[in-house]
C-alpha cells in the first residue's frame, strides 16, 4: 500500500472516508450500510437501536452493532483510566480514537464488506463534540478522525437538557460523572453541571450537523414516533 | 558527502515537497508537526529544556542518553528521562494489543501516540515548567519514521502529534545499518513481531523482515533529519568517544548551571536496563511463536 494511495480516496459507490481513512482498504468492496444514531444519555439511542434490530432482522437485513469503548484492545484499559479520572484530555481522546479505529478495522468494514446493516450507537460525532466542549482544536480533530468512514446516514437524537436530566434520573436515581462534564468544573452541583455540559454538548453537534450534515431528530416525543421516523428513513436509505 | 547520502537529501526534499502540496490539496492549514512551524520548548519560553535521542534499534542511542543523564545527575541537574512507549496507563493495552497481534498500522500508530500523550502531558509539561531537563529516549520522530513505513498517511501522522512541540535538541544516532543490525542480530534473538515489522509481510524470515524494515526507517529518518534540525551523530564512534561529543553539545547549547537544583539531590542509583531488556524481549517470545 503506498502512502500516496491512501492520501485521496476516491469515491467509490458513494463511500468516502472523512479525511486519510485506513490504509490498504478497498471502498468498492463495502456493499452493507453504516447507519449511526447519536444522542445524549438517555435520548434514547440503544432502545431504537434495538427496535430497529428487531425490526431489520425480521425484514431479512444482517445487521451488527458497534458503540464507543467496546473494542477488544483498549476497552477496558480505557474503563479503568476513566473510572480514576487521571488522563489528560489529548490522552483520553487518543485512547478513545484508538478503540474507536479498532472497532473500524475489526468489526465495522468486514461487516460492510459482508453487506451486513452496521448499527453504531454513537460515532466520531460525540467523540469530537466532547472534545470540543473540552476545547480541543477542531482541525486536529477533524485530521484524527480522519479514520473514519463516512455512514450512509447519521440520526442525531435531539433532547432537550431538561428532559434529558427528567429522564436520567427516573431511570438510575443518579446523573453520570461524565455526562455531567463534572471534570470541566463548571460547577459543583452535579445538576447544575449536567444542564450546562449538555446544553454545551447540544451546541457542539448543531456546529457539527453544519460539517457533517447529519438528520436531527427531535426525540423529545413518545418512543413509537421516533421509531416510526426512523424506519421511514432507512427504507429509503436501503431501496437506493 | 556519501552518494548514498546525496540520495537520500534529495529523497528528503521531494517528500517535503509532495507533504507540501497533499496538505495544499487538502486545503488545510496546518496545526501539523512541520520542521516550519514546530517550534521548541526554548522558543515557547519553557523554562525547561528537551533533549531527544532518535535513531535506529542497536544504534547505542539508550546508552547515549542514559550516560548523559548520570553525567547531569551528578553535576546536580533537574533532570528527568523518559522513553518511548512506557505510560503505565496505556502499557496493559499496547502489550495485548502486540502480544496477540491484534494491531493494524492505524490502532498501531494511535496507541502509541496515546501513549506519547500521557507522558507529555502529565510528566514532560509539568516538568518543563518547572525548568526542568527532559531526556526523552524517542521522540515523535519514531512515530513520523514508523508509523509511515507502516502505509500510515504522513501528514495523518504528523497530525496526530500536533500537540508537541520541538526538542531544543535532536540528536540522530546514525550507524552504518549493517552494525545497528549486527548489534541486534547478534546472537539470533527472538524478534519480537512488530519491531521486526512482520505485520508488513516483508519476508516470512523475521531477520530478513527486520533488515528490510530497518532500512526503511533509516529512509525516512534521513528524509526529515534537515526538516528537523537533527544533529547526525556517528554513531559507529566508540562510545566514550560519542558521549564526550554528546555533553559537549548539550553543554554548548544549554546553559546548564541554570538547571541546578537548590539543594542536590544525593545521586540516585545506576539503573538496571539490561536485565529490563532482556526480560522484555522474552515476554513478547509468546507473541512470535
Amino acid at each position: 500500500m503506498s502512502n500516496e494511495a491512501a492520501k485521496s480516496q476516491p469515491r467509490k459507490n458513494g463511500r468516502a472516508f472523512y479525511g486519510h481513512g485506513i490504509p490498504g482498504v478497498n471502498l468498492e468492496e463495502l456493499t452493507g450500510k453504516l447507519i449511526v444514531v447519536e444522542g445524549a444519555d438517555g435520548s434514547g439511542r440503544s432502545t431504537q437501536i434495538a427496535r430497529l434490530v428487531d425490526w431489520l432482522e425480521t425484514s431479512g437485513h444482517a445487521t451488527t452493532q458497534v458503540g464507543l469503548k467496546r473494542s477488544s484492545l483498549v476497552s477496558k484499559e480505557l474503563e479503568q483510566a476513566q473510572n480514576g479520572n487521571i488522563l489528560s484530555r489529548t490522552t483520553l481522546s487518543l485512547f478513545y480514537a484508538t478503540d474507536f479505529a479498532d472497532q473500524i478495522e475489526n468489526i465495522i468494514l468486514p461487516a460492510l464488506k459482508a453487506g451486513f446493516i452496521v448499527l453504531a450507537d454513537r460515532y466520531i460525532y460525540t467523540l469530537m463534540a466532547r472534545d470540543m466542549v473540552r476545547g480541543m482544536d477542531e482541525k486536529w480533530l477533524k485530521n484524527l478522525y480522519g479514520v473514519a468512514l463516512e455512514p450512509d446516514a447519521v440520526f442525531y437524537l435531539s433532547v432537550e437538557p431538561q428532559e434529558l436530566v427528567q429522564r436520567n434520573l427516573a431511570k438510575n436515581a443518579t446523573l453520570d460523572y461524565w455526562e455531567s462534564g463534572m471534570d470541566l468544573g463548571m460547577s459543583r452541583d452535579m445538576f447544575d453541571s449536567f444542564l450546562k455540559y449538555q446544553t454545551a454538548m447540544q451546541s457542539a453537534f448543531k456546529k457539527l450537523q453544519k460539517i457533517y450534515g447529519f438528520q436531527i431528530v427531535d426525540a423529545n416525543r413518545p418512543v413509537g414516533s421516533i421509531t416510526k421516523e426512523l424506519r421511514k428513513k432507512i427504507r429509503v436509505l436501503l431501496a437506493s | 558527502m556519501t552518494n548514498c547520502h546525496r540520495i537520500l537529501t534529495i529523497a528528503a526534499k521531494i517528500s517535503a515537497i509532495k507533504l507540501r502540496l497533499s496538505q495544499m490539496q487538502n486545503g488545510l492549514e496546518l496545526p501539523f508537526a512541520t520542521g516550519e512551524n514546530m517550534k521548541t520548548f526554548e522558543e515557547l519560553n519553557f523554562p525547561g529544556r528537551l533533549i531527544a535521542v532518535e535513531g535506529l534499534d542497536g544504534s547505542g542511542k539508550s546508552t547515549q542518553i542514559y550516560l548523559l543523564k548520570r553525567w547531569l545527575e551528578a553535576e546536580g541537574i533537574k533532570v528527568y528521562f523518559s522513553e518511548w512507549n512506557s505510560s503505565e496507563l496505556v502499557k496493559s493495552a499496547t502489550s495485548k494489543g502486540k502480544k496477540r497481534e491484534l494491531l493494524t498500522p492505524t490502532t498501531f500508530s494511535l496507541i502509541h501516540a496515546t501513549d506519547f500523550a500521557d507522558r507529555y502531558e502529565r510528566h514532560l509539561l509539568p516538568l518543563l515548567r518547572a525548568g526542568y531537563i527532559v531526556l526523552c529516549d524517542r521522540y515523535v520522530f519514531t512515530a513520523f519514521a514508523r508509523d509511515v513505513t507502516r502505509g500510515c498517511p504522513p501528514d495523518w501522522v504528523r497530525g496526530l502529534y500536533g500537540f508537541a512541540a520541538q526538542p531544543d535538541l535532536t540528536m540522530f544516532f546514525k550507524a552504518e545499518l549493517e552494525v545497528s543490525l549486527n548489534r541486534i542480530l547478534e546472537g539470533r534473538p527472538k524478534l519480537k513481531f512488530f519491531e521486526a515489522g512482520m505485520d508488513l509481510r516483508l519476508s516470512t524470515d523475521p531477520y530478513e523482515s527486520f533488515r528490510i524494515f530497518q532500512g526503511r526507517i533509516l529512509e525516512q529518518y534521513m528524509a526529515m533529519s534537515e526538516e528537523f534540525n537533527f544533529v547526525v551523530m556517528d554513531a559507529n564512534q566508540q562510545v566514550g568517544k560519542q558521549q564526550v561529543l554528546v555533553r559537549k553539545l548539550v553543554s554548548e547549547k544549554i546553559d546548564l548551571k541554570k538547571f541546578k537544583r537548590r539543594s542536590p539531590l544525593p545521586l540516585p542509583p545506576p539503573a538496571i536496563r539490561l536485565e529490563d531488556k532482556s526480560k522484555e524481549v522474552e515476554e513478547d517470545i509468546g507473541a512470535t511463536v
